[in-house]
């Protein structure tokens, strides 16, 4: 039928876009940015028994300019913010952000003057983790969605018309104070 | 209010030792609030019927000696030291409270520094270990809203006692123990950040908790928590400090 | 250009370079130009070699660090007047999140101090305490093991990093069995504990004993002998007895100057003055003493636990004052959540009063009367105190935790000054911050 079938064995075929993906998820590097108890159970991740490693997850980096995946694993003091974003800035292009736990998804219990009430008023969070703390398995499983994520985000021009779609689609969003029916 | 204490039978100057009233203990300590209607609830009415209720709440008051057990000899070992050196002891200790197996010394602030010296060198004291210092705000205790309170840990005779100062909401200053207890460095500069106490001779009493450049004292009682009202699907709820409350 | 990356600023301390990134040829040619070797490193706040958020600015002489201080305040939580908007009740889901490596120590100091306000530290049933003291000593377990852990890690030493987490996760499985959470706990309230140990509970512990009497001599084999184990810890992080009595140290450092204080054996709570079981001390003051102490009260705790294990006997375990316990006993429902369906029953069918007294006691809570306690445990890290004011309310009125990481920490500075650079390291690890309790 078409080009696929008069390649010789051992070829093939797929889009920039998806080769991009797959060598980039698969040698994701975490900054360590442990802040409060998600931090010891993201060391825990990393360690013996959930063993990161075999999604090539292990190498946490010190330095933010050798990461491209920042965990924010904590509460966000005010006093940190300032620290947090300047990380972030360091950080080469593509990054991104897993918000690991309920207090920096959205400050949680610690609704009060000393906590940023969600780490997105400082940056932009791909994926945001539940728990308190999440358990190492919900941890794997955000990073499995990001890489996923990772796989199949867009380059060029492509990228720019999905930024465009989701910026149209979260101003076209309904508040949530708007929202009607059961709280679930 | 006092005519409207006497309508519903309830005095709170007579009936202190009632046990049917809640929250009520001792005598004569400061009073540090007034509870009105049956729950004190913080805002909306009381539908209970007992909406003029006023109990005021105090403190354990001071003691009268024997203070039992090591107390008494920890109190005349200091009231004697105090007199070794010249100084009044009634001057000194505003009150001794002995609350909850607990000994407690009110000190006048001029006089702490003196006292922890003592408390710390005097062999029969030797109170070597302080586990820092903790501000409280009772706003209501006019004259000396802001609190200091130490705990003095003696290794050597496994004993602990409370060492109390107070000052006045218009003049926070209390001396610093850093001299005496260096450990106290952080503490005072912690309770410096949260209370605004100001702790002179400290060598450098700057913010350590909050930002340097924050705006006034968290953890004082006129600071609001400072909660934003969390919204989910219609439903909007109040920030913790902001919700119907009892006390 | 090589000035806009360490450019000079004059102080009334003198020039100061500010040195910002860019390319490090030119940031050392700039640096050579100053008259000392002066040199200011800050340290974190966000660094993999601090525990936690801790900052750490060293100003520095070739290697050697001439002044040491620290930044502390980057986890500052707010948590102590957080707790002064909820129940006392409530309390204890706070306070178990300032030190998230030592929560049961949190929960049952601040749980001491509340039942020393009510005047029922007498009621607490004895299961209670027992249970207390057996997670408590678990707790001791899991948290030196993550001091050990990350101190490893930082000296470089990944595999004593697996054995620490390897060790740690047993515990968390028995966490997770009795309070159905690995970490962040609340299952001591004040008057008991929030339910029983479910069944298999004791076997499960048993059996983590016998495993941890087999794995603890690994660390001693992996590390205690260790050549380069020794040559990077001792004599390093340096604090005599009279340093850790001024500074207000306690727990391992003060122990490792010599002195066998520890609250469980000098003011006895939750009946520790009934177990058998050693204070383990050194005489180097440093951290190779602090790593053997912090090896041995593991060895001690398992003795405790064993001991634990023995005196269970089955009992309630919460004041029987239903005044200030929940009045259900707790069960787990098909939904996950957990309430007693017979309660329910009983409370919504025949007694108005129950369901109103279940009501109230839960949304408004029990009052305490007015006064103030102090009440303190030996964590792993040392003297945790709690200071408690009651203003006659259902909301604490002051909560003010002394954490032992917090006044450890100011001990930095003595340890580190005059020592070299990678020893900072070394001397932060065995003091064993953790910035949950120093910021709270």
């Amino acid at each position: 039928m078409g080009l696929e079938e008069k390649l010789p064995s051992g070829f093939l075929l797929t889009t920039v876009e998806q080769a991009a993906g797959w060598v980039r998820k698969a040698s994701v590097f975490p900054a360590t940015f442990g802040l409060a108890c998600c931090a010891i159970e993201m060391m825990t991740t990393g360690a013996g028994r959930y063993d990161l490693a075999r999604f090539g997850m292990e190498v946490f980096r010190g330095s933010p300019r050798q990461a491209d995946l920042m965990i924010v694993a904590g509460r966000v003091s005010q006093k940190m913010a300032p620290v947090l974003r300047q990380v972030y800035d360091q950080m080469p292009n593509p990054k991104w952000v897993i918000s690991m736990g309920v207090c920096a998804s959205s400050g949680g219990m610690f609704n009060n003057y000393a906590i940023v009430q969600g780490v997105d008023h400082i940056v932009p969070v791909d994926i945001y983790l539940p728990g308190c703390p999440p358990r190492p398995e919900m941890l794997m499983d955000a990073i499995l969605k990001l890489h996923q994520k990772i796989q199949t985000s867009k380059l060029g021009v492509n990228a720019e018309e999905a930024a465009r779609e989701a910026e149209e689609a979260a101003l076209k969003a309904l508040p949530t104070i708007e929202m009607k029916g059961l709280l679930r | 209010m006092s005519d409207t204490n006497g309508s519903n039978g309830v005095n709170p100057e007579k009936d202190l030792g009632a046990s049917n009233l809640p929250g009520q203990r001792g005598e004569g300590g400061e009073e540090i609030r007034l509870q009105r209607g049956m729950f004190g609830a913080n805002n909306g009415g009381d539908t209970s019927g007992y909406g003029g209720l006023v109990r005021s709440i105090r403190l354990p008051g001071p003691a009268t000696r024997p203070y039992g057990g090591w107390f008494d000899e920890v109190a005349d070992e200091l009231e004697g030291a105090l007199e070794e050196q010249g100084l009044v002891p009634e001057n000194v200790i505003d009150r001794t409270v002995v609350d909850r197996d607990e000994l407690t010394f009110h000190i006048e602030r001029e006089y702490l520094l003196r006292v922890a010296q003592t408390l710390r060198d005097d062999p029969a004291l030797r109170f070597e270990l302080c586990t820092g210092v903790s501000g409280v705000h009772y706003p209501g205790d006019k004259g000396r809203e802001l609190h200091a309170v130490y705990h003095l840990r003696s290794i050597t005779h496994n004993r602990l006692i409370r060492v109390e100062v107070s000052a006045p909401d218009a003049d926070p200053h209390i001396p610093s123990l850093v001299s005496v207890y260096p450990t106290n460095d952080w503490h005072e500069r912690e309770t410096y950040d949260f209370f605004g106490i100001v702790f002179d001779g400290h060598p450098a009493l700057t913010r350590i908790m909050m930002p340097d450049d924050w705006q006034g004292f968290p953890q004082r009682k006129d600071y609001p928590l400072g909660g934003i009202p969390v919204e989910y699907k219609g439903a909007q709820i109040p920030a913790p400090d902001q919700r119907r409350s009892y006390s | 250009m090589s000035t806009s990356h360490a450019s000079p600023r004059e102080t009334t301390e003198g020039t100061v370079y500010t040195v910002t990134g860019g390319d490090w040829d030119e940031v050392v040619e700039t640096a050579a130009k100053a008259d000392d070797e002066r040199l200011i490193v800050n340290m974190g706040p966000q660094h993999p070699s601090t525990h936690g958020v801790l900052r750490l600015i060293l100003e520095m002489d070739g290697e050697t660090v001439t002044e040491a201080r620290c930044g502390i305040g980057y986890l500052h939580t707010g948590i102590e007047k957080n707790l002064e908007y909820r129940t006392w009740t409530q309390g204890t889901t706070f306070v178990t999140r300032m030190d998230y490596l030592t929560p049961f120590f949190n929960e049952t100091a601040y749980c001491l101090a509340v039942e020393k306000l009510l005047g029922i530290e007498d009621q607490v049933p004895d299961r209670a305490s027992i249970i207390r003291v057996l997670l408590m000593e678990l707790n001791r377990l899991s948290s030196h093991l993550v001091c050990i852990a990350t101190g490893g890690m930082e000296l470089g030493a990944t595999t004593i990093m697996i054995y620490g987490f390897r060790d740690r996760e047993l515990i968390l499985d028995i966490y997770e069995l009795i309070t159905g959470l690995r970490m962040n706990h609340a299952y001591i309230r004040p008057g008991g504990l929030a339910q029983d140990l479910p069944p298999g509970a004791v076997d499960q512990i048993r059996e983590f004993v016998k495993k941890m009497k087999k794995n603890l001599p690994e660390y001693d084999k992996l590390a205690t002998g260790n050549p380069i184990f020794k040559a990077r810890m001792q004599d390093v992080g340096y604090l005599d007895l009279a340093g850790c009595m001024a500074l207000g140290a306690t727990g391992p450092i003060l122990r490792s100057a010599g002195l066998p204080h520890d609250l469980r054996k000098a003011q006895p709570y939750c009946g520790y003055e009934t177990y058998d079981f050693d204070v383990p001390t050194a005489d180097s003051c440093d951290s190779y003493g602090r790593f053997l102490i912090r090896l041995e009260e593991m060895r001690q705790s398992l003795g405790i636990i064993e001991q634990c294990l023995d005196r269970l006997q089955p009992g309630p375990v919460m004041v029987s004052d239903k005044k200030i316990a929940w009045p259900a006993q707790l069960a787990l429902g098909p939904d996950g959540l957990g309430n007693s369906l017979d309660h329910i029953k009983k409370i919504m069918g025949t007694s108005m009063e129950a369901l109103i007294h279940h009501f109230k006691l839960v949304t408004e809570g029990f009052r305490v009367p007015p006064g103030q306690a102090y009440a303190a445990v030996e964590s792993p890290k040392g003297e945790l105190g709690v200071h408690v004011v009651s203003d006659g309310g259902t909301r604490p009125f002051r909560v003010h935790f002394r954490d032992p990481s917090f006044t450890n920490l100011q001990s930095m500075a003595a340890m580190c000054e005059g020592g070299q650079v990678a020893d900072v390291i070394v001397a932060v690890a065995s003091i064993d911050p953790v910035m949950g309790g120093v910021d709270r």
